[in-house]
């Protein structure tokens, strides 16, 4: 079979057909996303999105416990929360193969934060493998699965957004299929009540030892020796290709595909080898640390930037003291193009109906709603990790509460959000009784990372029925009483919505459902039947124009203004005639009904 | 295959114009000729309505998917303003494609900015420039979708890059009813580029 150019998300989907895994399960993120919806274009693989990255983890897991080899993917903040199970999994060991994907984001190109999850590895004492290109990252994904079973452990499979995201070229292979392992009740093994937990913890730093010598043995750690041995690298994952990019033939590489635990015996040997030793690592000083706590000396992080990803010039210039010539331009011909909600997106009429209140505190989440808080609507305070918006808005309220800062809160996040781990937040509000505006941007799909359908959609992530779960009977059932579904694009709804919710949020919690779906999702059967959406757009008649400028308020990309005429234009390519710019307009100068172009 | 060194080419544009496809096409090409080949794109919040950026890099052997400023052997800007956002990674020496599109962003929609001018005069003042009014070209060649297409084309012969079925890459990459047109736009991109080297 030829080569084929694959991502390394596409490349690892492929790893887990080859190693013959039957089931599959993530919550999206990017960079991870793709992993699943690729390893769901395999029939053999029951492939799943769960509510959150906790559940995927735990679904893996018991897969594994039944006797297929199994996987889960997240990205770097899905770990945190799918730490728990894992790290007592760890103890456990494995029934069939289960390795997991850790998607990092060094350079914070799409999250909160750029941890570092190779410390995960160590900590939770597990084999961690880290590809360098797609090539690899079928290979190591694939064979990762017989570690798993040859050491009685899930493996940590740790990727960062430019391997998850770069094409290379990958020669592909076989399926091999595997029978299932029968179950046998073993409670010494998979109950891990104290009593079993203190010996599967002496047993889980014994197998720590013998991963130690498999590292020092593994195909995928190994040595390049070149030229004169002057300089020696020791590089992981996409550090090792930045290296050979800057080096080439003139340094004698280390390339460690297995990072935990480090081959200290192989690293030692290299050491000797070569005059000086350089550590090439994105983010945390890892491998520099435990190197160096071996007493092998190196150079590392008093050169490599701590922070944010790295490439060949980075390097070029901490290691060789080469600056690259770049071409300066006239900085005045720049100006900037931040992301926007789209033109139609029914979170604009939330976030519009919200920037106009006063004395309030606007509690956002993670989702394409994050743009909620960028110019001109400009209605965000503040954000923190996935569902905690509401919990967030709890404390808040409490702290306001006992310190008499009479504000009042309002929470937002979406669907998925809420389905993710936002219902647990909305049961501390309600349980712990704090006074907030709880708001559901239900837009029918999760929507920024490329729509994935989501327990409230009604549709698998293979496109198969599921059943819906109804937002606002699920918000009654916790027990929240004051509770409304409302359409955000109707800004007299939702401004009639926000004014009873601000009436009521004194007697206790209140609950504002926005629904409607998002612009870019292609509609269900179920969305068609319940949204009736008008094919027309709007146009401007420019004898009523004032140029006010009062529909630019709502940041719509579709309209621009011109400055010398004082006349605003409707790009007939963008709208959808969602009509929020003619209900703000005060001369009703915007009138839909022309045909969609 | 002899040995050559790597080259390095950077896309940029604005979400939703192209330039997946148009780096889909040219890796195609570039892997049946046998040329090793990586490259790198960002997904997520740039999707929506941010810019955009995609780098190709082939040779006898590619090691990093990325480069750093100052290396990329040609740049092809699919909106005039993103070329001089992304200048910086061109090498000194190395060529600009540029289209002559603007898109307006939302601070000059707004009307709290201009849309700058002189763009175009400051890329050719920096860099060797061929300025492409890729909408007209595409729209004279029957297809006026394939502005990505006929930048491409200008990018080809930009590189000098030979020995390459492009006309199977095409065929490999788009939609049967779209063949035709998009050949016609890569020929066009193609002999805009040779006209003005």
């Amino acid at each position: 079979m030829s080569k084929q150019l694959l991502t390394g998300n596409e490349a690892v989907a492929r790893g887990a057909y080859e190693a013959g895994v039957s089931f599959a399960s993530a919550y999206p993120g990017t960079p991870s996303t793709e992993i699943l919806e690729n390893v769901g274009t395999y029939r053999e693989i029951t492939a799943e999105w769960a509510p959150n990255e906790k559940v995927a983890m735990e679904a893996a897991i018991g897969a594994s416990m039944g006797g297929v080899r199994s996987m889960a993917a997240m990205k770097h903040v899905g770990l945190n929360v799918a730490a728990d199970p894992m790290f007592t999994f760890a103890y456990m060991g494995v029934s069939g193969g289960m390795v997991f994907v850790s998607a990092d984001d060094p350079g914070m190109h799409s999250s909160q934060n750029e941890q570092d999850n190779r410390n995960y590895a160590r900590f939770m004492k597990l084999p961690m493998l880290e590809p360098s290109d797609s090539q690899e990252a079928k290979d190591m994904f694939r064979d990762a699965f017989e570690i798993s079973e040859r050491y009685d452990t899930p493996v940590m499979f740790r990727m960062t957004t430019r391997i998850c995201h770069s094409k290379s070229l990958v020669e592909l292979g076989e399926r091999k299929v595997f029978d299932a392992i029968p179950y046998v009740k073993n409670r010494m093994k998979n109950d891990p009540v104290p009593a079993i937990s203190r010996q599967l913890r002496v047993n889980m730093l014994e197998r720590d030892r013998r991963l130690s010598a498999f590292s020092n043995d593994c195909a995928y750690n190994f040595a390049e020796y070149n030229g004169s041995k002057k300089i020696g690298i020791v590089a992981n994952g996409i550090s090792y290709q930045y290296a050979k990019e800057v080096f080439g033939d003139s340094a004698s590489y280390l390339k460690l595909g297995m990072t935990n635990p480090l081959p200290i015996d192989l690293i030692r040997e290299f050491r000797s080898n070569v005059e000086t030793l350089y550590v090439i690592e994105e983010l945390d000083p890892f491998m520099e640390e435990q190197i160096k706590a071996a007493g092998i000396d190196c150079i590392g992080k008093e050169k490599i930037p701590l922070v944010d990803e790295l490439n060949p010039n980075i390097i070029k210039q901490a290691l060789l003291g080469e600056t690259v010539e770049e071409i300066h331009c006239n900085p005045n011909l720049i100006v900037g193009r931040p992301p926007t909600l789209c033109a139609g997106c029914p979170h604009r009429g939330f976030f519009y109906a919200c920037s106009k209140r006063k004395d309030t505190v606007m509690v956002g989440d993670i989702g394409c709603y994050a743009l909620g808080g960028s110019e001109p609507l400009n209605a965000k305070d503040m954000a923190i990790c996935m569902g905690a918006a509401f919990s967030l808005a709890h404390g808040m309220d409490k702290a306001f509460q006992l310190s008499g800062q009479g504000k009042t809160i309002v929470a937002c996040m979406g669907d998925s959000t809420f389905f993710h781990t936002g219902i647990n937040a909305l049961e501390e509000v309600v349980y712990n009784d704090s006074h907030v505006i709880c708001c559901i941007l239900d837009n029918r799909i999760t929507g920024m990372t490329g729509h994935q359908e989501n327990p409230g959609t009604g549709y698998s992530l293979n496109g198969e029925p599921a059943t819906i779960m109804d937002i606002e009977t699920i918000v009654r059932a916790l027990g929240v009483t004051r509770v409304r579904t409302v359409n955000p694009l109707k800004l007299d709804e939702m401004d009639a919505a926000l004014d009873w919710a601000y009436a009521q949020v004194r007697e206790g919690p209140v609950v504002l459902v926005t629904r409607w779906p998002c612009v870019l999702k292609k509609l269900s059967t179920e969305d068609k039947r319940e949204f009736r959406t008008a094919p027309a757009l709007c146009t401007v008649d420019h004898t009523k124009c004032i140029g006010c400028k009062k529909c630019l308020s709502t940041g719509c990309p579709a309209l621009s203004l011109d400055k010398y005429e004082r006349k605003v234009t409707i790009d007939r390519m963008q709208c959808v005639g969602c009509t929020i710019c003619a209900q703000v307009c005060p001369k009703q100068a915007v009138r839909k009904g022309a045909r969609k172009a | 295959m002899k040995k050559m060194d790597t080259k390095s080419v950077m896309l940029v544009g604005v979400g939703g114009q192209g330039t997946i496809l148009a780096s889909k096409v040219l890796t195609s090409g570039l892997i049946a000729a046998g040329y090793d080949v990586k490259m790198s794109e960002i997904h997520g919040m740039s999707q929506r309505g941010g810019s955009v950026s995609t780098q190709v890099r082939y040779g006898s052997r590619v090691y990093s998917p990325i480069i750093g400023n100052g290396q990329a052997d040609v740049l092809v800007a699919f909106e005039t303003m993103e070329a001089i956002r992304y200048l910086p990674a061109l090498r000194p020496g190395g060529k600009i494609v540029v289209n002559d599109y603007q898109i307006a962003t939302l601070p000059i929609l707004s009307g709290e900015k201009d849309y700058p001018d002189g763009i175009t005069e400051e890329l050719e003042r920096k860099a060797s420039t061929l300025v492409i009014d890729a909408a007209r070209v595409a729209a004279k060649n029957g297809n006026p979708r394939g502005m990505n297409i006929v930048l491409l084309g200008a990018l080809i012969e930009s590189l000098h890059i030979q020995n390459v079925d492009w006309a199977t890459a095409v065929r490999d990459c788009v939609k049967p009813a779209f063949v035709e047109s998009n050949l016609h736009c890569l020929d066009a991109g193609m002999r805009a580029a040779e006209a003005l080297a």
